[in-house]
């Protein structure tokens, strides 16, 4: 069984910035030299409410990018969507706040040593990690093609500085309001073999994971995902976040996407049984 | 004694505090623990702070065999509050003994085992393995099982289910390792079944585990959670669980009590230490700050001082005590 991220630390930081972008807002924290840890595919775990909250459990964020400058030191990145009390919360700190977070948490998704053809696929503010991920790997000399989905077009992340880490972008909503009608997984598979695609990295709701592990099942395409559960705590004790994983001899476990995740291989998740109980342990 | 908060009228005086508690003959250097289910089996809060610096690691219960738990979505929050329904996932006690156990020890942490089992059979057997583990200095005995020998019953809810429990632990490592009953507060008659279980040879009680809750998804309509029902924990039990010690201490005034529910400061800590808890557990605080525990520990430290304790003992069950004249 895996363990914690070796880097996290629980530290005070101060928001630098937030700014509403869309339907979401981008949040600029002060993290100092935390970001020399952090990896694409990691999240950070953030105290909502204040001291006297009755929302007792931090919530999680995926840390979209971080950066290192030689005025403001190190920051990081949200992008958090007011959906919940705790994220309106959020997006309510204003510039200066103070906020309680626990990063980098869990696993960062995988980055080739060699140049590969990746494409990154995203459903609404789970492109956010995606565009540092981008970063990373065009710096590799990756080839970066990336697919952007959403329900309607004021859901569909895509910063104008992130467009510049791609070499190509395509969107889709599902009202046809932004990009091409329809949803990313419509012409994956032509898009995976005229491009000779080696990796796809993905980052949004489960279905949309697993419909494009289903797609590249009988290809030769690593699935790199982000998986998103509810979690109560984002360190790996609390037990709630689980998902059924396949282990080499077979069998299914339990693991938690907050340390075994959220980046784990598409092809190992049991998709069919998550929400269920797998058959009891031989 | 006198507590006098202030000597001649002077400054507050801050005494070194002996922070030190027993439960049975096990001795601990704070009275601050992590709670069962709320830890793991310690290695991830130790990424947060050293676990020798608390007073012990209660792990999470374990079962004779690897267990899947239950279906998610396995938590839901609320108000001041989360359910839980876990169904106890874990690796069995051989992986336990043979992995987490060792690694305990390794870093001086003191280490209370939390067993559960589905059958009286089977708690017995947990405890004869625990028997030949050396490193332990208590066991938990999680009670609030389903028992499925009696209709899935709940064996804490049963005061003759709980006391046939406790009655085969003690048989195996009665007199070896102190004993630890864990209740659950979801009974009528909560000293009875304390009662029961200390004449069986438990040497100290839990108290209290979740309370049985509910909630329901308004865009299916239906139950949240996987399992339906869940484990209320958080401060909105902490009520709960003063009452709950207060009535078993006075029912029991000699037994140990390892009080939790809800504890999220060193104020909550000092609150159930005069209700009569002789230790605390932490541990839905954990989810939202890994370092609850040091906080609290430390804040419960200057708030027995600020009060002219000198030692925890002279606080446990204070709540109790008539007004010297």
């Amino acid at each position: 069984m895996s363990m914690i991220n070796k880097s996290a630390v629980q530290q005070v930081a101060t928001i630098f910035s937030n700014k509403r972008v869309g339907a979401y807002h981008q949040i600029l924290i002060h993290v100092g030299d935390i970001v020399k840890s952090c990896r694409p595919g990691n999240f950070a775990a953030i105290s909502v409410g204040g001291d006297s909250s009755r929302m007792i459990l931090r919530r999680a964020f995926a840390i979209s990018r971080v950066s290192e400058n030689s005025q403001y030191g190190g920051t990081m990145e949200l992008i958090v969507a007011p959906h919940g009390s705790g994220s309106k919360w959020l997006c309510a700190q204003a510039e200066g706040s103070e906020l309680d977070i626990v990063a980098p948490l869990g696993t960062s998704f995988g980055i080739p040593t060699e140049p590969i053809n990746a494409l990154l696929v995203g459903g609404g503010y789970g492109s956010a990690p995606l565009f540092g991920l981008a970063d990373v790997l065009k710096n590799r000399g990756c080839k970066v093609d990336m697919l952007l989905g959403a329900s309607i077009g004021s859901k569909i992340y895509a910063p104008m500085e992130g467009k510049r880490s791609v070499n190509s972008l395509k969107i889709y909503t599902e009202d046809g309001s932004m990009g091409e009608k329809g949803r990313v997984t419509e012409s994956l598979l032509e898009i995976i073999s005229n491009r000779s695609i080696d990796v796809i990295y993905s980052c949004g709701p489960m279905g949309m994971l697993r419909a494009i592990t289903e797609l590249v099942a009988q290809t030769e395409v690593i699935h790199q995902c982000a998986v998103e559960e509810a979690m109560a705590c984002g360190i790996g004790i609390c037990m709630t976040c689980v998902l059924p994983v396949r282990n080499e001899d077979g069998s299914t476990s339990m693991l938690r996407s907050c340390i075994d995740g959220p980046v784990m291989d598409g092809s190992h998740v049991q998709w069919d049984l998550v929400g269920r109980i797998p058959e009891a342990h031989q | 004694m006198g507590f006098s908060r202030t000597h001649s009228g002077g400054p507050p005086v801050s005494l070194p505090v002996d922070m030190s508690t027993t439960l049975g003959n096990a001795w601990f250097p704070t009275p601050i623990f992590t709670a069962s289910g709320c830890a793991s089996s310690g290695k991830e809060l130790s990424q947060f702070f050293a676990l020798k610096d608390v007073g012990a690691i209660v792990t999470k219960s374990v079962m004779a065999k690897p267990r899947h738990g239950r279906p998610t979505p396995r938590m839901a929050e609320t108000p001041s509050g989360m359910l839980n329904s876990i169904g106890l996932q874990g690796p069995g006690i051989d992986a336990f003994l043979a992995h987490d156990l060792p690694w305990l020890i390794e870093q001086k942490a003191r280490v209370i085992v939390s067993i559960a089992g589905e059958t009286i059979e089977e708690y017995a057997t947990l405890a004869r393995k625990l028997r030949s583990a050396a490193g332990i200095s208590a066991v938990e005995v999680n009670i609030s099982c389903p028992n499925v020998e009696n209709r899935g019953l709940v064996f804490a809810c049963d005061p003759d289910a709980s006391r046939r429990v406790i009655d085969g632990v003690r048989k195996t490592i009665g007199g070896e390792l102190p004993i630890i009953a864990k209740l659950s507060p979801d009974v009528t008659n909560l000293a009875e079944i304390a009662k029961g279980v200390v004449d069986a040879g438990a040497d100290s009680l839990a108290l209290i585990n979740t309370v049985l809750g509910m909630v329901i998804n308004l865009d299916t309509m239906k139950p949240h959670l996987g399992g339906k029902t869940g484990g209320l924990s958080g401060p909105a039990i902490r009520p709960i669980a003063v009452r709950a010690i207060y009535q078993v201490h006075a029912a029991l005034p000699h037994v140990p009590i390892l009080g939790m529910g809800g504890v999220a400061t060193g104020r909550d800590a000092l609150e159930l230490i005069l209700a009569g808890a002789s230790g605390i557990s932490v541990g839905t605080a954990s989810f939202g700050n890994p370092t609850a525990l040091i906080t609290i520990q430390n804040e419960l430290r200057d708030l027995l001082a600020a009060r002219g304790f000198v030692t925890v003992q002279q606080a446990i069950g204070y709540a109790h005590r008539e007004e010297p004249q």
